[in-house]
């Protein structure tokens, strides 16, 4: 516990700041300021924590979140600061698993309110939902102990013509031995979104097993006799993967493939795009034309874009041309996992429910290997490794929810939710690289889900304009990713920047409104219950008052009961439409003034003038 | 004139109409002296587009063999192109298109010749009369006084026949700072803050030229609105190194030594040129759709367009923060005080003041601080991003104020009782128009077009029930603070109402707005009968207690 602590406005450029005191928990910082408002962080939410050169005011501290908040501290004694710093340090960088807050947290649930949770999202049900297995698809018991690919789930779905000898042949001809299966199969079209890694291929290296395999994919189509192979990576990349033995399908070697390139750069180029973007979007200052220039050389919305554009050729390959498609990167665990559940949002309307976006992450993210541990620097790791993969797939959706309001049942509060969680730790559902290692760690039964509390706050996350009828089962949404349609996400990147956002928001109204109209409608049913049971019985009713001579003073009289009822409806629309910030400190051009007078000493500051003026 | 003559080929049949995100549509064209009109023949769907010729900006024709081809660029930004076929039939209507969309005389126009078909409730030409708002003010401050000085528009010929200026300052002298100021706009009230009785004014800049005239009768005009021993704040909208070369053309600044009781903020408006080329370029970097991610951003930001929004709602923001929160008066000028002074103060007012916030004080705010207050819309608004003549005198002025609104809308959605639809039909009748409301550069103009009597007032159509609901916010609760608005770049928006409205196809978002609507029109019917309920339920325990009685 340090007292006296200030907390610095991270874009005030004239030191703004609140004092209060900060303790450290074994979870979590807390800072509760002078009005005792609360700030909580958890520490494995921290991603750097910096020390700044000591100032006359004390020693600040920047601590930057996975969750894109950044705060600044000004500790007063350098000694606390540095202490601070410290155990900050150690506390935000685990070594173990089994020091993630997910194995000490209890949200007070017995034991089979947890295993129930766990079992809330069922992919073999999913996998049915779909219409798997069938005629030509069918489960595979070939890595049940995952013994052919360990980065793959137990379970895996594919043509019921892949023997054996073929899938395992497939499996040592593709990298990590990720071959090809099933990702999400389209009844109506017939077609199938498949996975894998790229082909250890070389410069001129075959393998029939894995030939077969793609030829068995195509055939278990019977409406198309072609099918795409898309390699999301850009051609360059894959060539230079060559030289490694490694590299992409020879278009002679495979029948009936049409193999196509969509370009999404790797987790490294993710890594540093976001990493710029971050640094623009943080400037004290900005101006219009440097955001804009930034917001372009971070290259963000531009991966953004390539993914998206990735998912839509995906889809319409599918839907319009009945094609299966192969999708594969280098691993098969980043760019894939996000095409092929982009892809599938697009072509099913189950994954635009709140139940169905949870299926879908469980699904092509956390069962297929998507390496949420690595990526999300869970554990003190390899910083090579972080990427914000999942992030963009994220953005992604949230780009579709901004051009189709009604189609999803989920707000953006739910992406955001999921997001924050993917990082916290506090739940065993991202834990770890993939399933072999969830089980080894036991976290079934060590942790708690996720979703079970996330369906359980339903309300805050669903989309007050939500249309099931929208779009019909099973079509497609075209979203048009022409360049000006990509905007950059605030509410996640400033999540935490209060006088960025709107002082009001319509979305808030809007989902209080929903809410407050499915109260009033049960209201008007009690009401009218009461009218009919009062018309009905009013003799009953007179006859039994009689009776009863000890009736009190008729109160009602004075002001009927029901009358104190019919306040302005709820509160809940006040609390909505308060205004933040309706003050010219939360803004930053309240500084204008004085930043203006030291550019131009001709003309006395604003503040001396106050100065004078109320002396 | 006769626009027959200007008419060679009235009518022409199997056009066809090509529109970005609709089908081409097959139908008859015909041209009217103020109107393109085309419609389709097609039995099961009807269409009929009727486009003014002062809404063209741009007229472009080709040919391919016979077949000629006319896209047509409107000023509100929406392009349109059509087949038609015989190259003599293209040649005619393309020139009598051309000619009857740049025609010279004002009186020319369409308002000079729109019958209205509805019934008109209250003429909008004196809905809004400065001796109205005068009387509001009076109920709280008689430190002011309405002046005729500008009777016959003698003193400053881009006034209006009346002003208000500081009880204490004669006509007299009025007519002596007239005369040094530019173009005569001597200081007058734009804004007077209820709150704490500060004022906001609005001038041209002073004639001090390189030798620092001075003007007794303007220092003591402007101190007026002093309280004693405060001071006050010059929002000049020029940088000062322009302020200071303005001064070898014989204008200039306020000089310390002359006005010691006021501090002077320089701010960089752009206008002119400078605001037309950068609305230029960002329609045209709106316009197309090949554009990749980094051009796109890159094209935006060399457009410039948002940093003058964030330029002006800082400007404006300051002038409300010297006035809320200061406490202190502000006279606000760049050169002539008819473009980004305007910007200025109409701006700050829609901080300050709730009532602006409301339709009817919006168009209050719009006939006082730009029609009355004199911005040359005629000029300004000849032509919109698409011509290619180089006038000087064309730039978006009122639009970029237009689109500020809507940035604070957005960061306010419930404190507004319009909408965005209400802000684009502003921007469109500026533009052009079936209304005289626009035409014209100042009151002394448009009394000599006598078009109050002439032509049908805007307000006259917008302000009827059936209009206005269309308009309405159905957000809106009355929020009494002053709202002051974010300006980081993460926090301002294109406007895609406006700029992207023709680029792509907006039925998912318009049919998602609906919702909205129902969502809060459905909570008030539900909020009514269960008031209604009650109230029954109510009077049955009532009666049923007094039967008891």
């Amino acid at each position: 516990q340090v007292e006296q602590v200030k907390l610095l406005d991270r874009f005030s450029t004239s030191n703004k700041s609140l004092t209060g005191t900060l303790y450290l928990t074994a979870t979590h910082l807390l800072f509760i300021d002078s009005n005792q408002r609360e700030t909580w962080i958890l520490h494995h939410h921290i991603a750097a924590v910096e020390k700044l050169p000591l100032t006359t005011s004390g020693c600040p501290l920047v601590i930057q979140c996975k969750n894109f908040r950044i705060v600044h501290f000004v500790v007063p004694r350098e000694r606390d600061c540095h202490d601070i710093y410290n155990s900050l340090l150690q506390l935000s960088r685990t070594a173990k698993y089994e020091e993630l807050y997910a194995f000490s947290y209890n949200p007070k649930q017995n034991e089979s309110e947890q295993v129930k949770g766990w079992q809330l999202i069922d992919l073999a049900e999913e996998y049915k939902r779909m219409g798997v297995p069938n005629a030509y698809w069918q489960l595979s018991d070939a890595n049940r102990d995952y013994k052919i690919c360990e980065t793959y789930p137990r379970e895996l779905y594919v043509p019921r013509t892949a023997s054996k000898p073929i899938i395992v042949g497939s499996s040592k001809f593709r990298s990590k031995g990720r071959f090809p299966v099933l990702s999400y199969y389209h009844k109506n079209k017939e077609a199938a979104i498949c996975r894998c890694s790229q082909p250890l291929s070389g410069f001129s290296a075959r393998c029939l097993e894995d030939e077969h395999m793609l030829q068995a994919i195509s055939k278990a189509n019977p409406s198309n006799r072609y099918m795409y192979v898309m390699d999301t990576r850009p051609k360059l990349n894959a060539m230079a993967n060559r030289a490694a033995g490694k590299g992409y399908e020879n278009e002679d070697n495979y029948s009936n493939i049409r193999f196509q390139f969509v370009g999404i750069e790797n987790i490294h180029v993710m890594r540093s795009s976001l990493q710029k973007l971050l640094e623009v979007s943080g400037t004290r200052g900005l101006s219009v034309n440097d955001f804009l220039s930034g917001l372009e050389s971070s290259g963000w919305l531009r991966h953004v874009k390539a993914v998206l554009d990735a998912a839509v050729f995906l889809a319409k390959a599918i839907a319009v041309e009945s094609a299966s498609v192969l999708v594969h990167c280098s691993d098969g665990w980043d760019r894939t996992s996000q095409v092929c559940s982009l892809g599938a949002l697009l072509l099913d309307s189950y994954y635009r429910t709140i139940k169905g976006f949870m299926v879908l992450i469980e699904k092509d993210w956390i069962s297929f290997g998507h390496k949420f541990s690595d990526r999300c620097c869970q554990l003190d790791g390899d910083p090579k490794e972080i990427s914000p993969v999942f992030t963009q797939f994220l953005e992604s959706v949230w780009n579709l929810t901004e051009q189709f309001p009604q189609a999803f049942e989920y707000n953006e509060a739910f992406l955001l939710q999921i997001h924050e969680h993917v990082h916290s730790c506090q739940f065993g559902n991202f834990l770890g690289n993939c399933q072999k290692e969830r089980e080894e760690l036991k976290l079934k039964e060590k942790t708690y889900s996720l979703w079970p509390f996330l369906l359980a706050e339903q309300k805050k996350y669903q989309n007050p304009l939500y249309n099931p009828d929208f779009s019909p089962e099973l079509t497609l949404l075209e979203p048009n990713t022409v360049s000006f349609n990509f905007k950059f996400w605030r509410n996640m990147y400033h999540q935490f920047d209060r006088s960025m956002h709107p002082r009001q928001s319509m979305f808030n109204l809007i989902m209080s409104t929903s809410e407050q109209n499915k109260q009033l409608e049960e209201d008007i049913k009690e009401l009218e219950a009461k009218i009919k049971q009062r018309n009905g019985q009013s003799d009953v009713v007179l006859a039994k008052e009689q009776e009863q001579t000890a009736h009190p003073a008729p109160v009602a009289l004075k002001t009927p009961p029901c009358f104190q009822k019919e306040q302005p409806a709820m509160p809940v629309n006040d609390a909505v439409r308060t205004i933040e910030g309706s003050n010219t400190a939360d803004n930053r051009y309240s500084e204008l003034v004085s930043e203006f007078s030291k550019a131009e000493p001709a003309v006395v500051s604003l503040e001396y003038g106050v100065a004078r003026m109320t002396c | 004139m006769e626009f027959a003559e200007l008419i060679k080929t009235p009518r022409a049949d199997n056009v066809v109409l090509h529109r970005p995100f609709h089908p081409a549509v097959e139908g008859t064209l015909c041209l009217t002296g103020h109107h393109l009109i085309f419609s389709s023949r097609r039995q099961d769907n009807a269409e009929e587009l009727w486009l003014l010729h002062s809404n063209i900006d741009s007229i472009e024709k080709r040919f391919v063999g016979s077949l000629g081809t006319i896209v047509i660029k409107c000023k509100d930004l929406r392009i349109i192109q059509l087949d038609i076929p015989g190259m003599e039939e293209c040649l005619n209507i393309a020139s009598s298109i051309e000619a009857l969309s740049t025609l010279d005389s004002v009186t020319l126009m369409y308002p000079f010749f729109y019958r209205p078909m509805f019934e008109v409730l209250e003429d909008g030409w004196s809905s809004f009369l400065l001796e109205q708002e005068f009387e509001l003010l009076s109920s709280v401050t008689n430190e002011w006084r309405l002046s005729c000085v500008n009777k016959e528009f003698s003193v400053c010929p881009s006034y209006p026949a009346v002003v208000v200026v500081p009880k204490c300052v004669d006509d007299e002298a009025l007519r002596k700072v007239a005369l040094f100021r530019h173009g005569g706009r001597f200081p007058v009230l734009s804004y007077y803050h209820k709150k704490n009785g500060m004022a906001m004014m609005r001038s041209s800049q002073p004639l001090t030229g390189t030798n620092g005239r001075r003007c007794k009768e303007d220092e003591k005009l402007i101190n007026a609105t002093l309280r004693s021993g405060r001071r006050g704040f010059v929002i000049d909208t020029r940088p000062l190194n322009v302020a200071q070369q303005a001064r070898a053309k014989g204008g200039g600044f306020e000089q310390e030594v002359h006005y010691p009781q006021w501090r002077r903020i320089h701010k960089c408006i752009e206008r002119f040129n400078i605001l037309q080329e950068s609305f230029i370029k960002l329609v045209e970097a709106c316009n197309d759709q090949s554009h990749n991610m980094d051009r796109w951003l890159s094209k935006l930001e060399a457009s410039n367009w948002l940093t003058h929004i964030k330029e002006l709602l800082t400007a404006a923001c300051l002038a409300a923060q010297c006035i809320d929160r200061e406490g202190a008066s502000v006279l606000v000028h760049g050169s002539e005080g008819t473009d980004s002074t305007l910007q200025v103060t109409s701006l700050a007012q829609i901080i300050l003041d709730p009532r602006c916030r409301t339709i009817r004080g919006f168009e209050a705010l719009v006939v006082r601080e730009w029609l009355q207050a004199g911005h040359p819309f005629q000029q300004r608004c000849a032509q919109s991003a698409y011509s290619n003549s180089k006038q000087k005198w064309e730039a978006p002025v009122f639009l970029l104020f237009l689109e500020c609104v809507w940035q604070i809308h957005r960061q306010f959605p419930c404190s507004f009782e319009f909408n965005e639809h209400f802000l684009i039909l502003l921007f469109e009748h500026a533009y052009a128009s079936q209304f005289g409301t626009f035409l014209g550069n100042n009151e002394n103009e448009r009394a000599k077009l006598k078009l109050p009597q002439k032509t049908m007032s805007l307000w006259s159509w917008v302000n009827r029930p059936e209009e206005l609901s269309r308009f309405q916010n159905p957000l809106y609760e009355a929020n009494s603070l002053v709202i002051w608005p974010s300006v980081a770049p993460q926090s301002l928006q294109l406007w895609e109402g406006v700029f992207l409205r023709w680029n792509r196809p907006s039925r998912f978002l318009e049919e998602a707005e609906q919702e909205r609507i129902n969502i809060i029109k459905y909570n008030k019917e539900l909020q009514a009968k269960v008031n209604t309920l009650r109230r029954r339920l109510a009077e049955m325990e009532m009666e049923s207690e007094s039967d008891e009685e």
